[in-house]
């Protein structure tokens, strides 16, 4: 099994399995990652669960959809390559990704 | 020994509790008490996606038993009959005694049921649960006859699953304008037009007196004596706060289990988070119990922090969010008491609109539907207790990006 790097933003740092098929998010919260705070469950209604992608990644994570976008372009730590855990869908082919986290979760 | 802490009921607050346990420092037993047969699950997509069909049983548990097992959480299966605040331990339903050093009630609340002739009939359903949805699933089929009890959220959030599903679905409301209780009459009218153009059927200011059936609901009878053909009844009229056990323990109980700040019950040993809470907004100077899954997320987190010896203060803006059809609808702050409203956009047209509710020049809430950018700002705003003029937020020529960066 492939591994998925989260990085909070004090530089610690948590390896997880990736089991492909679920969402970035579900994988944070299987593996407790703290400063993801996912309160909506996935449902790309809160915006709490912001990550930002190592930018060799973000072309892996597919595309990013309008509602995403919206709430994304309001998160003030957003960066280029900013993505909503919950609406990006791991596949084998993400072994290895590092995900960092923002200071806050808005 | 090991210190244990024990958590009653395991829905969203538990399964947030148990890494916020554990990265507090809590190096003790955990153990939940749950009574559904379940690993603590989403409990939104319930009335949404699960009720649909988009989703499947498998797909709803918060975390996976391999996260528990790890984190050393235990599941107890059953009830809670009693709380013995003297020597720390509560009477399990099979008669085992266990002890506590400290105990966390995340009890939630259980649904508000009618009180008609024929409610006890094969067909009538509440929704609250797996088991609840799975019920009405079983009823689910084209053109089949559904009539929902309630104009709230989810009866309306029924309505639309069931209607997707192509079936013939009444709400039936018994004030003036479904949404009553949570939104102004712009917001009701706005639900009220989407839900016709789908094809539901809303009847406002109707008392249901009766449903009749055999063994299994056949009809819903009103109070001005319509009748309405029904293979299944869902009944969605509210929640009582599950508070009985504290209160027999003799803690303070009042609409909900007493916490402070800190999520502590009138016991130092025993704390209290999520639904079944009644607790001090800061925000809003006022006692609130809410009914949401951030509220259960953040007590949950502030009640492991405290109760590790690390004192948290809750201080959140509660927000919910509700999905019917092509609607987003997402809800920043109370609106209660509010002394003006503002709109953006259009809610007589279209499907998207932001209405701003301000007290005293200040925004306290907003209704957001397709708007997230507008929820963003609000949830801002509010938290900043911005008093940025309401005539700014109601005009499409000022981007939301211009007026957030205003805030900063």
């Amino acid at each position: 099994m492939g591994h998925i790097t989260f990085i909070e933003y004090d530089g610690t740092q948590h390896d997880v399995d990736l089991e492909a098929g679920k969402s970035l998010m579900q994988i944070a919260m299987d593996n407790g990652v703290p400063g993801v705070d996912a309160d909506c469950g996935g449902e790309c209604a809160c915006g709490t669960c912001h990550v930002i992608l190592e930018a060799n990644w973000f072309p892996e994570t597919g595309e990013v959809v309008d509602d995403e976008k919206q709430m994304l372009a309001m998160t003030p730590e957003q960066a280029e390559t900013s993505r909503l855990a919950c609406q990006v869908h791991t596949t084998n082919e993400m072994d290895g990704m590092v995900v960092r986290l923002p200071e806050f979760q808005m | 020994m090991t210190d244990r802490c024990i958590i009653i009921g395991a829905s969203h607050a538990a399964a947030q509790l148990v890494p916020s346990l554990r990265q507090e420092g809590w190096q003790g037993e955990i153990v939940i008490v749950g009574d559904e047969p379940h690993l603590p699950y989403h409990r939104p997509p319930l009335s949404k996606a699960f009720l649909s069909g988009e989703k499947t049983a498998e797909e709803l548990p918060i975390r996976p038993a391999a996260f528990y097992d790890k984190n050393e959480a235990t599941f107890y299966h059953g009830y809670v009959r009693a709380i013995d605040r003297v020597k720390k331990s509560v009477l399990l339903e099979n008669g085992d005694v266990l002890s506590y050093d400290k105990l966390v009630l995340c009890t939630g609340a259980r649904v508000r049921k009618i009180n008609v002739p024929g409610a006890e009939l094969g067909g009538v359903h509440y929704l609250r649960n797996i088991a609840d949805v799975e019920g009405i699933q079983a009823h689910i089929a084209t053109g089949k006859n559904a009539v929902i009890i309630g104009g709230g959220y989810i009866g309306l959030e029924t309505a639309a699953s069931l209607t997707k599903q192509g079936m013939q679905v009444v709400v039936l409301e018994m004030a003036e304008r479904i949404l009553q209780r949570v939104t102004p009459p712009e917001v009701s009218s706005f639900y009220a037009r989407i839900h016709a153009e789908e094809g539901v059927e809303i009847k406002t200011n109707v008392q249901v007196t009766q449903i009749t059936g055999e063994q299994t609901v056949q009809s819903v009878l009103c109070d001005d004596g319509q009748t309405f053909p029904a293979d299944v009844v869902i009944v969605g009229v509210g929640v009582i706060p599950n508070a009985e056990l504290a209160e027999q323990a003799g803690l303070e109980v009042n609409n909900g289990i007493r916490v402070n700040a800190q999520c502590v019950t009138t016991d130092p040993n025993i704390f209290a988070a999520g639904d079944c809470t009644n607790h001090f907004n800061d925000m809003y100077d006022c006692q609130l119990r809410l009914e949401s899954v951030p509220n259960a997320n953040e007590q949950a987190k502030v009640a492991a922090a405290t109760l590790c010896g690390n004192p948290k203060t809750y201080n959140s803006l509660p927000w919910f969010w509700s999905d019917q059809y092509d609607l987003k609808l997402q809800i920043a702050g109370l609106s209660r008491g509010f002394d003006h409203m503002v709109v953006r956009g259009d809610q007589d047209k279209g499907r998207s609109f932001a209405a701003f509710y301000y007290k005293e020049g200040r925004l306290i809430a907003a209704d957001c539907v397709n708007r997230p950018k507008e929820f963003m700002l609000s949830k801002k705003m509010i938290t900043q207790r911005s008093m940025l003029a309401p005539e700014l937020l109601c005009d499409e020529s000022v981007t939301v990006k211009a007026l957030i960066e205003q805030l900063r």
